[in-house]
């Protein structure tokens, strides 16, 4: 074992050095690198390549435009990083095309780094500060992302040269039951949702009969609201297919394969290009590193059902069945895809595995909390200042992650509640602040940590509404396998949709609570079984909007379409302006012989243009509930 | 859905594309999902025709395979529109305003999600997440993801289509094949 390991250790050094070189060579030239994952797409960072590219081919100049994924940041979308010799490599966020050109003139030709509009420094320096200067810094420790949006995913050779493939080596140098040893002992959990310890089921599957075993990456991701796994595949591709390769080494399997959502396009392709890469390097295939194991990998695309993020029903959809869940046992593991024994790990899972294997067990368990060592990935959205990835060490508390982490409420609006964990998670509210976060006290609190879809609330949002929103989804995307799940999710979003046009009865608050019992103990797999944990977790933390929607026929949040009206206070409207009249999609706004404006109640659609358009000086349109008010405040001011 | 009748030449297409497809891989059920996937990007829907030659080369009853079609949210049974749009219904869209947006497009289209308009230049679908949470609400319009949209911007992203007409379409496709590559 040791003169094999000897000779893969001296083929991964050659390689390091081939890639180190290339990197070196990089060094006296200027490099900018725009952060294109969809999301810094989506923010326009495809506009911002173009310029950068156009303005260094005009004006001539020795630089170099590259393609990374997402450091996270993604409030400040697009984002890019500039590294010129001589200076820190420096941040800019909020970039246009404007500030492209800015930035070729000013610090590309000459040498002011336009301070002004740079977000952070990467690394200390005497000259400006790095992100962890940032409130959000000092509680940030990243793991799994450290990598993201700071290194091109399309080249290998940029994760060699900072000692990517080395955990597959040192893996190598082991037995595979030893390996499995370390995972075990490293007490690393499932970042799926249901945390499961991931070296039990790789313990499992090793353990388990058969000259043939499958590894499996579930890069499913469907919970709306989070992004993470489509992140960091189209950030660091390469740390996922290391991950996956270990655990095949680990189990004893030669097939690998990564499982992902085909409404991922790009983290598809690169992945593909990932996967020829290693290919190309001997790290993928057969006889890899002259170790004698060999191993690859397929890529298999999901087709938009949620329930195939479950185990069970993911491998009946790639055998080319309806994705519909199994009774487990047994369980993949001993009997999954193909009938033969397979690892289904998480992108996130998988993204540890080479960390533990190259810093140790120690150092993983000196992360988080006991009982769920590590860190959490979290994309914090909604309501809140700072969106993004963040990654924080397990056992931080909620209230932390919201105020200091995500800075806070927007536009200064009262916290109302966060929704964690998806679908399948719950809604918390303000007492539940300061729990610190992991697998088990989540549970108690009766939400999950789920993938990590974080949704900050605010004062105008309705919990109604939002528990009505994810029974919406569960019931659509319920594979209809049990009948609880099918029928009884349908009833409860019949109820629900009752209570936020205002039909709710008092009874229905009962029979909420019966249906979620009887869901979840009738449903087989976690897609029913966590299907009414919104309303669950809603009845009891804001049971008063519940009783508000149905007595009050109001919807206290300003929500809830049918529950409200738009109103322009007379008092507050300047008859100069028509901001609301050119905003309004379905001319309902009209001027009254009075010059005030008005609205047609009969042609408003609600939509929420008119008070967005209003500027603030006026801030002359209100929304009020029960919508009648709206007829008493016309005679007040008649 | 609509009735859709098919010109000998449409069936031409149809026929020659499966075959292609199906010449690329083994016949077995493990590889459906994947065929359909492809017959998918190719003609943008999954013909009953196509839906029956697979069947028919896997040796299962076409039921089974339109039972596959209908379970899978991505493959769709019409014709998509010219232009697709995809209006994103995640929990960060949904609560800054998502609805309000498929609602937009469905008045100015004058269709309901799910549907292509009459003349096929447009179809609107609702989808679960496109991971763009931070810039919520988002729309997909042929694959270029817009954020922070707004009721009035759903008019310009439409008035752009009928400004530019034919010319901006032909853009849209070159800039499509050009990501794909």
């Amino acid at each position: 074992m040791s003169n094999i390991n000897q000779g893969a250790e001296k083929i991964y050094t050659d390689l390091k050095s081939k890639a180190e070189e290339i990197n070196s060579a990089r060094e006296d030239k200027t490099i900018v690198m725009v952060g294109t994952a969809t999301c810094g797409k989506a923010a326009g960072a495809i506009d911002v390549r173009e310029a950068f590219i156009e303005e260094i081919k005009h004006k001539n100049i020795n630089a170099e435009v590259v393609e990374v994924g997402c450091i996270g940041h993604c409030y400040a979308e697009p984002l890019i990083i500039i590294s010129k010799p001589g200076f820190p490599s420096l941040s800019y966020g909020n970039v246009d095309e404007g500030l492209s050109r800015r930035l070729v003139e000013d610090f590309l030709i000459g040498d002011d780094p336009c301070y002004e509009f740079a977000l952070a420094a990467l690394d200390p320096n005497d000259e400006f500060p790095t992100f962890s200067d940032f409130p959000r810094g000092v509680f940030e420790e990243k793991v799994i992302l450290e990598q993201c949006g700071l290194i091109d995913p399309e080249d290998i050779d940029q994760y060699i040269a900072v000692d990517g493939y080395h955990a597959l080596v040192n893996a190598l140098g082991k037995e595979p039951g030893d390996v499995v040893e370390m995972i075990k002992e490293s007490n690393l959990r499932g970042r799926g949702g249901a945390g499961f310890s991931t070296g039990t089921k790789w313990e499992i599957c090793r353990n388990a009969i058969g000259p043939v075993k499958y590894v499996i990456c579930n890069a499913d991701e469907g919970d709306p609201g989070a992004f993470m796994d489509r992140s960091i595949l189209e950030s660091n591709p390469h740390q996922v297919i290391e991950g996956l390769m270990i655990s095949g080494y680990a189990v004893g399997a030669s097939q690998g394969f990564i499982y992902v959502r085909s409404e991922y396009p790009q983290a598809v392709r690169r992945i593909n290009t990932a996967l020829k890469q290693a290919r190309e390097k001997g790290l993928l295939g057969e006889n890899i590193l002259d170790t004698g194991f060999d191993f690859d990998i397929e890529v298999f695309l999901g087709s938009g059902a949620f329930v195939c993020g479950e185990e069970t029903a993911l491998i009946n959809s790639m055998e080319g069945k309806t994705g519909m869940p199994r009774h487990r046992p047994p369980y993949p593991a001993v009997e999954g895809f193909r009938g033969k024994p397979s690892i289904i790990n998480n992108v996130k899972t998988l993204s540890y595995v080479p960390h533990i294997l190259r810093k140790g067990v120690d150092w993983f368990k000196g992360i988080g909390t006991p009982d769920s060592p590590g860190t959490a990935v979290f994309a914090l959205v909604g309501k809140v200042e700072n969106t993004g990835l963040v990654e924080v060490p397990m056992g931080t508390t909620l209230r932390t992650l919201v105020f200091d982490v995500g800075g806070g409420i927007r536009k200064e609006k009262e916290f109302k509640a966060v929704q964690i964990g998806g679908p399948s998670g719950g809604c918390l509210p303000e007492s539940a602040l300061d729990i610190p976060i992991d697998f088990d006290s989540l549970q108690e609190a009766g939400a999950v940590m789920g993938s990590g879809g974080l949704v900050v609330l605010d004062e105008n949002d309705c919990m109604v509404e939002i528990a009505r929103f994810f029974l919406d989804f569960t019931q659509k995307e319920s594979c209809g396998k049990c009948t609880f799940c099918r029928l009884g999710t349908k009833h409860m979003l019949d109820i629900l949709k009752r209570i936020t046009i205002g039909q709710g009865e008092m009874e229905h608050i009962e029979i909420l609570g019966e249906l979620a019992l009887d869901i979840k103990n009738g449903s087989l797999c976690g897609l029913g079984k966590t299907a009414p944990n919104p309303v669950l977790t809603t009845l009891r933390y804001f049971m008063d909007e519940y009783v508000e929607h149905i007595e009050g026929k109001r919807c206290p949040a300003l929500m809830c379409q049918e529950l409200i009206n738009f109103y322009i206070v007379p008092k507050k409207c300047s008859k100069l302006c028509s901001a609301c009249v050119g905003s309004c999609p379905v001319e309902a706004i009209f001027t009254r012989d009075d010059g005030l404006k008005a609205i047609d109640l009969d042609k408003c659609v609600k939509c929420n243009s008119c008070p967005a358009a209003c500027p603030p000086e006026y801030d002359a349109i209100i929304k009020v509930s029960p919508p009648e008010v709206v007829e008493e405040l016309e005679k007040e001011n008649a | 859905m609509f009735d859709l009748e098919l010109s000998a030449e449409e069936k031409e297409v149809i026929i020659s594309q499966v075959s292609e497809i199906l010449g690329q891989h083994k016949h077995n059920c493990e590889n459906l999902v994947p065929m359909l996937q492809e017959v998918q990007q190719k003609l943008g829907y999954v013909p009953e025709l196509a839906m029956e030659i697979i069947a028919d080369a896997l040796g299962v009853p076409a039921v089974s395979v339109y039972g596959i079609v209908t379970f899978y949210n991505q493959l769709r049974l019409n014709p998509p529109g010219d232009h697709e749009i995809k209006v994103c219904m995640g929990t960060a869209c949904h609560m800054i305003g998502g609805q309000i947006i498929l609602d937009s497009f469905e008045r100015r289209l004058e269709i309901v999600e799910g549907e292509t308009t009459l003349d096929r230049k447009f179809s609107l679908e609702r989808v679960a997440c496109v991971g763009c949470c931070a810039i919520a609400p988002v729309v997909v319009v042929d694959d270029y993801v817009d954020g922070k949209v707004t009721p009035t911007r759903v008019d310009g992203i439409l008035l752009a289509f009928e400004n530019t007409g034919k010319d901006k379409k032909q853009e849209q496709q070159e800039e499509k094949g050009e990501g794909q590559e």
